[in-house]
């Protein structure tokens, strides 16, 4: 979870990404920046995020998206 | 059969009054049969497409929700199984998913490309080998770019098991071909429109005058202020006599127009969709108060922006090539650099798609990549609006909101030029000449009551525009005009749809022999 809180906190580093739950609904994050984060995760995790994931429900939180990488890596 | 013609009122009237008299259940197959009937009217030849597009979406729709079937089934029977078999099974049928949603796109993007960009090509083969070669004739079937992409759209969402595929063909046929959006949009999603476009609906008084409310608007903005308009626009782009400060006229009489032909459209649209208690999705969020292109961008005809964004610039940036390029440039050119690649790459793809969607002509490829280059140079540019808005505390302050909204709209109009003159290079030469050759001696000598447009003109124009701007603020500061207008005594939501109603009819651009201009959109 830190590692992948390093990188949301690289592309905005006044949010507060542990707290945060609307990140997509309220355009913290946009679509330049879910590009970027999904390749910083198959850096980091070595995990591919495929297209049909990239939903709000997946990038509204950290904790959404650890879940994701969690459910990935497992399949 | 335009939207503003007098047969469309007529048949809209028919269709009306037909979906609240027959029984529930008998709604959308009415729907279908005005969606079938609305497109014979344009041309026969029209329905053979659009079918096409329906059969093989339904059969493909079909086989992909068999095979996703196919697969929980298996696994949820085969529990013993390890991880490496699950994966390569899944791998099997997802192998098997992708050959049928390749069929259907080749197809369907096929039968577009094809419809649409065939004389592009052969125009450009020619011009490369001296000329020589003639255009074929052929059919552009009516809204292919929109039904076209609402319908591909579908099937990926049914390949990425986030939509269950319409058993129903003609539930599936009504979804294509629903005639109020069939010609420019808002390009739906199944998810968002199949709800209310199928089940039943009695009649209410506030949803029906609303929708009513919203037709009447769309059509004010549109025969009103874009059709008025439209003749000077029109004197300005045909002549390329009408240099500098005439060019700066003609680009934000541009702007107006457009804005006012196709949010009417749009207006009149979805309007007509609640009028009958159906829900279409927004298309529109006060672009022009945008303070940014990539804001604009997302305010401005939003259906298509994440259409491209969910079915072309995500596959595009997160496929496996990609991927693995974007490791080796975060490797070998360093982090800045290198996690720009596939924003870069992408964005380059989505805005030259864009471009050709909007027309087979080398103007919407330029105005596609001009796009483009703004964004990606304000992208750039970020950093340093940041530092200067730590250093200057101007941001939310209002003069200079109203600086960047002002900039944007300019912005804008300006790349929007390659939509109006005949190529790109007259194109260049014309924005140039507006910094080279501006003479405002023509807003005070008389100049612009020789371009198509009269005294009696400018003053409709001026009002319409007062009231558009006034409409918009409102929205922005308060929200729902309609909601406003229905809270009050009904004289007053009534009396300002009749006034609409009045204006609509005496101040439209009529001529003799009316026959109002076709939507912008509904060329593309």
């Amino acid at each position: 979870m830190d590692e992948l809180l390093e990188i949301l906190r690289s592309l905005h580093p006044d949010v507060d990404f542990a707290e945060s739950d609307r990140l997509v609904d309220d355009k913290i994050l946009d679509s330049f920046d879910i590009v970027t984060i999904v390749a910083e995760i198959y850096d980091v995790f070595g995990v591919a995020v495929p297209a049909e994931e990239i939903v709000p429900a997946n990038f509204n939180s950290a904790e959404a998206l650890y879940a994701l990488v969690e459910r990935l890596e497992d399949e | 059969m335009l939207f503003t013609s007098y047969a469309f009122v007529g048949f809209l009237a028919l269709v009306l009054l037909g979906y609240y008299l027959v029984p529930g259940r008998w709604q959308w197959p009415l729907l279908l049969a005005a969606s079938y009937g609305f497109y014979f009217a344009a041309s026969p030849y029209y329905l053979l497409f659009i079918l096409v597009t329906t059969a093989s979406t339904w059969v493909v729709s079909g086989r992909l929700s068999a095979l996703t079937a196919e697969q929980q089934a298996y696994l949820a029977a085969n529990g013993q199984l390890s991880r490496e078999e699950k994966k390569t099974y899944r791998a099997r049928i997802k192998k098997r998913k992708w050959a049928w949603l390749l069929a259907c796109l080749i197809l369907n993007i096929g039968i577009l490309s094809v419809t649409k960009y065939t004389n592009f090509v052969i125009r450009n083969i020619s011009h490369l080998v001296g000329g020589g070669l003639k255009p074929v004739d052929m059919i552009v079937p009516m809204g292919i770019s929109f039904y076209t992409f609402q319908t591909m759209g579908y099937i990926i969402d049914v390949y990425r098991g986030k939509q269950q595929a319409q058993p129903n063909f003609f539930k599936l046929a009504l979804f294509v071909s629903f005639f109020p959006q069939l010609v420019q949009g808002p390009i739906s999603r199944y998810g968002q429109l199949a709800p209310t476009l199928f089940s039943p609906h009695r009649f209410e008084e506030k949803t029906f005058s609303f929708g009513l409310m919203r037709i009447l608007w769309g059509y004010f903005k549109k025969v009103v202020l874009a059709d008025r308009i439209l003749a000077g626009v029109n004197t300005l782009v045909r002549d390329p006599a009408y240099t500098g400060a005439y060019v700066f006229v003609a680009m934000l009489f541009y702007a107006f127009e457009l804005y006012c032909d196709f949010t009417g459209g749009i207006d009149i649209t979805i309007g007509i969709g609640e009028a009958m208690g159906i829900r279409l999705p927004e298309n529109f969020d006060l672009p022009y108060f945008s303070k940014n292109i990539k804001e604009y961008w997302n305010r401005w005809h939003i259906t298509m922006g994440t259409w491209f964004t969910d079915y072309i610039f995500y596959p595009i940036s997160v496929c496996a090539p990609m991927l693995r390029l974007s490791k080796w440039s975060r490797e070998h050119l360093g982090q800045q650099v290198g996690k720009r690649v596939t924003v870069y790459l992408s964005s380059f793809v989505v805005w030259l798609a864009t471009g050709i969607w909007h027309g087979a002509a080398w103007n919407f490829v330029v105005w596609g990549l001009a796009n483009y280059v703004v964004i990606m140079i304000s992208q750039e540019l970020e950093p340093l609006y940041e530092r200067f808005h730590r250093r200057f505390a101007v941001r939310g302050k209002a003069p200079y909101e109203i600086f960047q909204v002002v900039r944007t709209i300019l912005l804008m109009s300006m790349i929007r030029m390659f939509d109006c003159y005949r190529d790109v290079p007259l194109t260049f030469a014309m924005v140039g000449s507006m910094f080279t050759r501006f003479d405002p001696g023509i807003f005070a000598d008389g100049s612009l009551l020789q371009i198509g447009l009269s005294g009696a003109d400018y003053l409709v124009l001026a009002v319409g525009f007062a009231v558009v701007l006034g409409v918009s603020l409102f929205k922005l500061k308060r929200g729902s005009v309609r909601q406003a207008l229905y809270q009050k005594p009904a004289g007053v939501f009534y009396g300002t749809m009749a006034l609409l109603l009045v204006c609509t009819v005496v101040f439209g651009a009529y001529g003799a022999g009316y026959d109002s201009a076709q939507f912008i959109y509904n060329q593309f």
